[in-house]
């Protein structure tokens, strides 16, 4: 814990480079990835990442040391090729991008693998680090590394902003911004190539297994939780950085378990589960398109059918009689409307009268209201939709219930034109199936 | 194929809007455009008609330049399409694009003006203004602020036609601006168009309802792969021509379903 606190309060000058670096990468990665995620582009990223790996070996084996920026170069130099690999299999075969994609990690990936065993088994080659750019070792960055990828990132951040609305038309709809005149492959491939050079530099601190989910959770997270891009790209950027600000000071602080991970956490894995959480948190909890919010919506909506459904029913048993205000028994309504009994009680639509029902003043006007919206709807259908009266119950009872007030005048306005709109609540236009003369089908 | 003798609003000789010319389109080797051959008269409203699979938007994004000519050539306004993108309008197929996207109608319509900017400048106070003038022409000026998702599919082509209008395009390129769309949308987008025409423009339209050609169009190209006819929809859009480019699939039976299906009632 208190390791975390001199962490986190930056008393030591190479921490602070290293957490600012992998911040601002955080960022970065957040914001390009959602123009990645919008393209539907993000498994390029993934691609690119893999690539980098036998791009790394390579440049280890070309210059014999470890050095950070020939490092990049040949991650940068492997992810491009990887890249147009994807592109030029999906242009010039009929190979879909998916299996393109699979190639790619798979191949590159491979070969990395490859290249780093024979690296390592070479006299020193154990100190080249390789298995740090695998699963990320942001403690094995110093600070000049640090201040590199700090420098990468922000390029990719003013790439972002000044491209801004090139990237926004692409991404929205790539045929009209090629009719507008816009070169959208070139707009494609400065896209990818800011995604690429954001992912080689996450490398050392993400590592190229896990990079992909730094660019592909904080857009997939911010979406959750706004309809705009703007706000998506700033919420992307603080759930990219905090990401990246959070899971590199858990790795280096957390303690290690006594066997097998001796050289501490690996970053990667860290950072992921830290934007994990941040996405697991989104579903959950966002207010508009969080799955516990649409859970509350539709049982509210279930609940309102049910009570709509039992004053109808209620409705329709007592207009045989004339008298709204006499009570009833649940058992002389079908058993299907009896489930919103509870809802429209606690509601105050229907109260007890012995040991019978009875509609409140309330419960009375909503009946009368229901059910005069339903055969509103009825009417418009049978000469509207030119629908068979045996049909009509059925299709109004589906969309009644989501007849929006506007939509209950449009629909008036529209009989009152045709002279045929009724005062009060009309007539039923078929039979009531519960009625005395059974469910006959009726000519008009 | 010499041009039409039209009454052009083009002063001097009636020079065509859009001539396409040889043009064949392949896709993986098989044609889907063979040897077209047309011209497009200024100032009018014209359909392209034809049954699934005819080429129709591909004969639009050939004159867009949106897919490759395996051979023939198209000249826009007098020159080439590369010369005078920004004076020709777009509006895809409303399925193209992704409706849940974060962004609202009025960023949809300023997308229109992105042409106009270049590359990097923002859209200003002025462009806002047009597109918000775009938007109160296809009656959405209400709905500006909504996310896109929240529309109904006529008001997702009102969006459509108003970043087109934002455009400002002497000739308008439309893919199926009537598919899936209400009532009321249909009589606006039918009222933008002749506005349209009323300032001048040229508008080109593939269009599915055979019934509202004559109505809502003043020429129309007949296409199944080949170009079957074209010219003034009076004389062009006859029972022979249609026989000719809907092959043995057009009978009077299907035409009859086709009125029943849309709930219309043939009046002649």
């Amino acid at each position: 814990m208190d390791q975390l606190i001199r962490l986190l309060t930056l008393q030591d000058a190479n921490t602070r480079t290293v957490l600012l670096g992998t911040t601002i990468l955080g960022g970065a990665s957040g914001v390009v990835g959602v123009f990645a995620v919008l393209r539907k582009r993000s498994l390029v990223a993934d691609a690119v990442a893999h690539a980098s790996l036998p791009g790394v070996c390579l440049a280890y084996m070309v210059v014999g040391d470890r050095s950070f920026a020939a490092f990049m170069l040949g991650a940068l130099v492997m992810g491009l090729i990887a890249g147009g690999f994807i592109a030029f299999v999906r242009a010039a075969t009929r190979t879909k991008e998916d299996a393109a994609i699979g190639l790619a990690v798979g191949g590159f990936f491979g070969l990395g693998i490859a290249l780093s065993r024979i690296i390592q088994s070479t006299p020193g080659g154990t100190k080249a680090g390789l298995d740090g750019f695998i699963f990320g070792k942001a403690a094995s960055m110093v600070s000049t590394d640090a201040a590199l990828i700090g420098v990468v990132a922000a390029v990719v951040l003013l790439g972002c902003v000044l491209l801004f609305k090139e990237f926004r038309v692409v991404c929205f709809d790539r045929e009209f911004a090629s009719g507008q005149g816009w070169p959208t492959l070139l707009i494609d491939m400065l896209l990818m190539m800011l995604v690429c050079v954001c992912t080689v530099a996450g490398l050392p601190a993400v590592g190229v297994v896990l990079m992909v989910s730094l660019i592909v959770i904080p857009a997939a997270a911010a979406r959750f939780w706004t309809e705009r891009l703007t706000p998506m790209v700033l919420l992307a950027g603080v759930i990219g950085g905090t990401c990246g600000l959070l899971g590199t000071a858990l790795s280096a602080t957390l303690p290690a378990p006594q066997s097998g991970l001796s050289r501490g956490w690996p970053t990667g894995p860290v950072i992921t589960l830290v934007g994990t959480a941040v996405f697991v948190v989104s579903l959950l909890a966002a207010p508009e398109r969080g799955v516990v919010a649409a859970w509350v919506r539709r049982s509210r909506l279930r609940r309102r059918i049910a009570r709509q459904n039992l004053l109808r029913a209620v409705y329709e048993h007592l207009e045989r009689g004339g008298d709204f205000a006499r009570a009833w028994t649940p058992a002389a309504l079908e058993p299907g409307a009896v489930r919103g009994l509870p809802a429209a009680r606690r509601a105050g639509l229907v109260r007890a009268s012995g040991a019978q029902l009875v509609l409140t003043t309330e419960g009375r006007a909503a009946a009368a209201r229901v059910v005069r919206a339903h055969r509103l709807w009825e009417l418009f259908l049978i000469t509207g939709a030119s629908l068979a009266t045996d049909r009509v119950d059925r299709d109004a009872d589906e969309i009644e219930h989501h007849l929006s007030p506007e939509l209950l005048a449009q629909l008036e306005a529209r009989l009152a034109a045709e002279g045929r709109l009724p005062a009060g609540v009309p007539r039923s236009p078929h039979e009531q199936t519960a009625g005395p003369a059974g469910a006959g089908v009726v000519d008009s | 194929m010499s041009p039409e003798p039209t009454s052009s609003t083009v002063t001097g000789a009636p020079v065509p809007v859009v001539d396409v010319h040889d043009v064949t389109v392949a896709y993986h080797r098989r044609p889907v455009l063979w040897d077209i051959d047309v011209q497009v008269p200024a100032g009018k409203l014209v359909a392209i008609v034809g049954p699934n699979g005819a080429g129709k938007s591909t004969l639009l994004k050939a004159v867009l330049g949106l897919v490759p000519l395996a051979s023939g050539q198209v000249t826009v306004l007098g020159g080439s399409l590369r010369s005078v993108r920004r004076r020709v309008g777009y509006v895809p197929q409303r399925e193209a694009v992704d409706w849940d996207f974060p962004i609202t109608v009025s960023e949809v319509v300023q997308m229109g003006r992105y042409g106009k900017l270049g590359w990097i400048r923002r859209p200003g106070a002025a462009d806002r203004e047009i597109a918000r003038e775009c938007l109160a022409k296809v009656g959405m000026e209400a709905m500006s602020e909504r996310q896109i998702s929240q529309l109904s599919g006529g008001q997702q082509q009102r969006v459509f036609l108003a970043r087109a209008l934002a455009q400002e395009a002497e000739l308008y390129l439309m893919d199926e601006p009537f598919a899936g769309v209400d009532a009321a949308t249909e009589r606006v987008i039918v009222e933008v168009l002749r506005g349209l025409r009323d300032a001048g423009r040229t508008v080109v339209a593939v269009h599915h309802d055979l019934q509202t050609v004559p109505e809502y169009f003043d020429h129309v190209i007949m296409l199944n792969l080949r170009l079957v006819a074209a010219g003034p929809v009076g004389t062009t859009f006859t029972g022979a021509n249609l026989q000719s480019t809907y092959g043995g699939r057009l009978t009077l039976l299907d035409q009859a379903a086709e009125a029943i299906r849309k709930g219309t009632v043939a009046d002649h």
